[in-house]
């Protein structure tokens, strides 16, 4: 049996420092919210990774067409 | 010039999946929240950060870079996010992410910009960099910081600095 995740909280106002079990409605909330976040990147990522392929691609392709290197950089500048 | 005032702080003597400022005085200009955390199993992870409680009123332009790609990106409707830049076991031992998270105008009512900087830490070729400009959607004055993990919760030793800055 895992043990029962805590959560700190420092009241800025007195100081005071608790140490609490997270309730099982705070668990689902952040299992909710990490699944959210968490599609979310991966979707933000994926976009990302098909903006790099498609930049390759196109790189390959001039390169095909005779431009150098340097040609090809000067081009997304 | 800026005065930095350690408003509280905490280092963490076991796990724990969040840690929360509480009644942050409205008496300072700005708010800079500095951290040092590893996670407690195994899995890179990101570091969240809700204000005011809120996990969907933030918003999010990032940079990240992995010492491979350089890669970037938005999200938003979420938490202000600096992504993989949590060591956790599976990095190298006793390796600690390093982040700041600045918060101009915190008492100011209107959304608040927030500034983010975090690196990881690895004694390999992967490691993170992330810059990421957000935006958090309320108008309230900030009076809680929550910061959390993507998943599981921040080791032990991991240590959570809040400052207050005034004429910033």
């Amino acid at each position: 049996m895992s043990e029962t995740p805590t959560k700190v909280i420092v009241n800025c106002e007195t100081g005071v420092t608790e140490v609490l079990p997270l309730t099982a409605e705070e668990i689902a909330d952040m299992e909710t919210a990490r699944v959210a976040a968490e599609d979310q990147r991966a979707a933000a990522e994926a976009d990302a990774a098909v903006v790099a392929a498609a930049k390759e691609s196109a790189n390959a392709k001039l390169s095909a067409l005779g431009l150098t290197a340097e040609e090809i950089a000067a081009l997304t500048k | 010039m800026a005065t930095y005032t350690l408003i509280s702080s905490n280092v963490l003597s076991s796990s724990a999946a969040s840690v929360t400022f509480s009644a942050i005085p409205a008496t300072y200009t700005d708010l800079a929240l500095r951290v040092s955390v590893r996670r407690s199993a195994s899995g890179r992870q990101d570091l969240l950060l809700a204000v005011n409680g809120s996990t969907s009123d933030g918003s999010n332009t990032w940079l990240q870079g992995s010492g491979a790609a350089a890669t970037s990106g938005t999200s938003s409707g979420q938490y202000v996010r600096i992504n993989n830049i949590v060591p956790s076991t599976a990095e190298t031992a006793s390796t600690f992410g390093s982040a700041e998270f600045y918060l101009p105008n915190y008492t100011v009512a209107t959304n608040k910009p927030i500034g983010s900087f975090g690196v990881g830490e690895n004694n390999a070729t992967t490691a993170y960099i992330g810059a990421v400009a957000s935006l958090y959607s309320q108008t309230t004055t900030i009076s809680s910081l929550v910061l959390s993990l993507a998943a599981g919760s921040f080791d032990t030793g991991s240590s959570f600095y809040l400052y207050g800055i005034s004429n910033a």
